[in-house]
């Protein structure tokens, strides 16, 4: 069907709706409550435009017709788009200048690009309560529009429903339940609640100030690790392009800041692989719990915690990468070189908020007093403590990471995307049941932004039957089948986040799908431009196995690398 | 009814009953306890967030229980000319509470209500089945005063 938009003719099909067609086309209409992949509610009414009759519909919410002429832009909407932005300001506090979201706020954009210069409404706003007790996610509820863009992706998306929309009217906002703090919900701390909000009302929790003690402090060892998602995202902070590798410019850049020695996430990627890929051939062959699920995520952790406790068994022993290292940190690279332990502090870099409560488990550190993992940051946070420092991200050359904990191969990197865990560890189970390598490394059927891929792969004579999937609503019917008995898997990989840690909650603002394909591309490309792209051929694992741990899933190898996890109550 | 009955009587995980059942949660207890709402939302299966969220919603919910004695303060348009809202003032400042809120002696219940149609008496407060009108913030303060006094003999007794 044709319909007219601005007076020029276009092509639709029947079923999309205004907005669809205007972006295809690449004609601009704002939106505030529209989430791309989830239903349209036409609450915020911001994207109206004017049809044949002189009437104003939401263009995310409605279907075309053939013959259909819009207008986007005439003076009827103009007028009708400011004047709900300015509504919106008149009950939102006007605190740019020290918001965290200042220079990346879609209410901030729609204000200048609708030349709003003045407060025209003035009235009571609506206050509510800072919720800062959560060690990951932070709520301002004054500075939320209510576009229920986190409702829809907390319950549609994350399955977990920790927030809603509360109280009616003038006194409306979203809030947990009884309006208590986020740390007494279900809330897994995915963070992708602060990906849909277009504005400062969710915020991961800083912790900037105590990196700068710690870096500050002559007495302390400073030691960072980056997960494998950073390298790939960090750069559209500064204005590269979506999906720019920035490996070497990132250990420039901490080095600049202060930071004694930049270790490696991806080596321990490699090192989880080494304990996994073990621990599921020894279930396999032992007749352990199967499927065996990957325990990398801790949203996805926290998730099982919560609602499906009776499951954990299924879930691997093996800490999260950002874990194993820590803990590697604290005993092996401590004890190798003498420095005490206590003066070790380790700050991680991470794309995603869920780190931040993980690094405070106590089953997680090797001492289960004192933590491995000192501190977290997420993508954001770096980027904002590389300008306080002045540094020039683009202008970094390229530098490498420190030994003995800087090595990695192509299967470290992986993890940074949904699928990477599983085909990294296949590599290396093939490898460590039929001593050869698979012939072809590539396992792309669990390669994607789907948020559900499965396969089957045949390693010697027993076949596989492997899921990978992401966005936690896609996990439930797996888990129903494990619990009725009826899963025929063996290995299933899960990622709280869709699309896997590219798209973690603590990633570049403002992320989109276009983003995300980049950074996946660009994860895919590391890999394959690596010499080495199997975590069995990582010399300096091979050393620390020898040196320290002795052989993967041994007796030292539990005690430092595998932990437990525990049933959680919430409200 | 009482409270296990209610969740007897609705099966597990059928969230279209969360109206029902809380009208029913609300008929045991005369308001919504938190506990109550976090069973119900176990019972049906749905987030707790949503349960509450429905709860705050509807208006017929109350999430505090009402006090021994409910003060009903009429905010028609008849008692509002008069200078209700002086008479809402001084309740709410006297007994430290909000309109649809409940002092924490259990004793006050203050809600608002619309025309009770006695308007010409206005202002107007219904305390219990008792009608009040022709207040002024003085004379509502001596009212209350006197509820007060007559529980703390009670009390004394
Ligand atoms: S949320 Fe946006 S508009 Fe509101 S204070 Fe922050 S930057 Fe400004
Ligand atoms: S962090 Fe995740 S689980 Fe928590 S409220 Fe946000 S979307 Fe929901
Ligand atoms: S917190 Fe953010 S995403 Fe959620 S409703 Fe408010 S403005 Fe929208
Ligand atoms: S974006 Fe269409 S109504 Fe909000
Ligand atoms: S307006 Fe108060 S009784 Fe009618």
């Amino acid at each position: 069907m044709n319909i007219k938009i601005n007076n020029n003719e276009f092509w639709a099909n029947p079923g999309d709706t205004i907005l669809q067609v205007a972006k295809r086309e690449g004609i601009k209409i704002p939106t505030l409550c529209y989430l791309s992949d989830l239903s349209p509610t036409g609450a915020c009414r911001i994207c109206v435009v004017e049809i044949e009759n002189g009437q104003l519909v939401p263009a995310c919410a409605y279907p075309v017709y053939d013959g259909m002429v819009v207008q986007t832009n005439s003076k009827k909407v103009r007028r009708s788009r400011k004047s709900i932005i300015e509504l919106l300001i008149a009950n939102h506090p006007q605190d740019c200048l020290v918001c965290v979201r200042n220079g990346c706020c879609d209410l901030q954009d729609l204000a200048a690009e609708y030349g709003v210069r003045s407060y025209r409404y003035v009235g009571e706003k609506r206050s509510g309560k800072l919720d800062l007790a959560s060690p990951a996610v932070e709520r301002d509820p004054e500075k939320c529009i209510l576009c229920g863009r986190c409702v829809r992706m907390c319950h549609e998306v994350q399955n977990v429903g920790a927030i809603d929309f509360v109280d009616r009217g003038f006194y409306s906002q979203v809030a947990p339940a009884m309006n208590r703090s986020l740390n007494t919900t279900a809330c897994v701390y995915c963070g992708q609640c602060i990906v849909a909000c277009p504005v400062g009302a969710l915020r991961e929790k800083s912790y900037l100030k105590q990196a700068w003690e710690a870096i500050n402090d002559p007495d302390i060892h400073v030691i960072a690790q980056v997960a494998p998602a950073v390298r790939v995202a960090i750069g559209e902070e500064f204005g590269m392009a979506p999906g720019s590798i920035t490996t070497g410019k990132i250990p420039a850049a901490l080095r600049r800041i202060g930071i004694n020695e930049v270790f490696d996430t991806n080596f321990a990627a490699d090192l989880t692989i080494m304990e996994e890929a073990n621990e599921l051939i020894e279930r396999i062959q032992g007749g352990g719990k199967l499927p065996l699920f990957t325990s990398c995520s801790p949203g996805w952790i926290k998730y099982v915690e919560h609602f499906y406790p009776e499951l954990l068994e299924y879930i691997s022993t093996c800490k999260s990468p950002q874990g194993m290292q820590g803990a590697v940190i604290k005993s092996y690279y401590a004890q190798k070189t003498g420095i005490d332990p206590k003066k070790i502090y380790v700050l991680s870099i991470m794309p995603c908020t869920a780190k931040k409560f993980e690094a405070g488990r106590p089953e997680l550190s090797v001492s289960h007093t004192e933590p491995d993992v000192d501190v977290v940051l997420s993508t954001r946070e770096f980027a904002r403590m590389m300008r306080i420092a002045g540094i020039d991200f683009t202008r970094m050359p390229d530098e490498g990471f420190d030994d003995p904990l800087g090595e990695s191969t192509g299967a470290g990197v992986i993890f940074g995307a949904s699928g990477g865990v599983m085909e990294a560890a296949l590599r290396t189970a093939h490898y460590m049941i039929t001593g050869k390598d698979m012939d072809r490394i590539d396992f792309t059927p669990v390669r994607g932004l789907q948020g559900v891929k499965e396969s089957s792969i045949k390693i010697g004579n027993a076949t596989l039957n492997v899921a990978a999937v992401s966005g936690l609503h896609n996990i439930d019917h797996f888990l129903e089948d494990v619990r009725n008995g009826k899963s025929t898997y063996h290995f299933i990989e899960v990622m709280a986040c869709p699309g896997g840690c590219i798209n973690g909650g603590g990633q570049p603002l403002p992320s989109t799908p276009e983003k995300i394909q980049k950074r996946m591309e660009a994860i895919y490309e590391i890999d394959r431009s690596l010499p080495k792209r199997c975590s069995h051929y990582n010399e300096s694992i091979k050393t620390l196995y020898d040196e320290f741990l002795g052989k993967p899933g041994g007796h030292k190898s539990h005690e430092i690398l595998h932990t437990h996890f525990t049933k959680r109550e919430s409200i | 009814m009482r409270s296990e009955e209610v969740y007897k009587k609705y099966p597990r995980n059928e969230a279209s009953n969360m109206i029902a059942m809380l009208q029913d949660v609300q008929e045991v207890h005369g308001y919504l306890p938190e506990d109550d709402i976090i069973r119900v939302a176990k019972h049906l299966n749905v987030p707790t967030s949503r349960v509450y969220g429905v709860a705050t919603f509807y208006n017929q919910f109350r999430l505090t229980p009402l006090g021994k004695h409910v003060i009903r303060v009429c905010r028609g348009t008849a008692c509002h000319v008069k200078g209700s809202l002086d008479i809402l003032n001084t309740l709410e400042a006297e007994l430290g509470i909000k309109a649809g809120e409940t002092t924490k002696d259990l004793q006050f219940t203050i809600e608002t209500v619309a025309c009770i149609g006695a308007c010409s008496i206005a202002p107007v407060i219904v305390i219990d089945d008792k009608y009040y009108g022709g207040l002024t913030s003085k004379s509502v303060y001596k009212l209350i005063t006197e509820y007060r006094k007559k529980e703390d003999q009670a009390d004394k007794q």
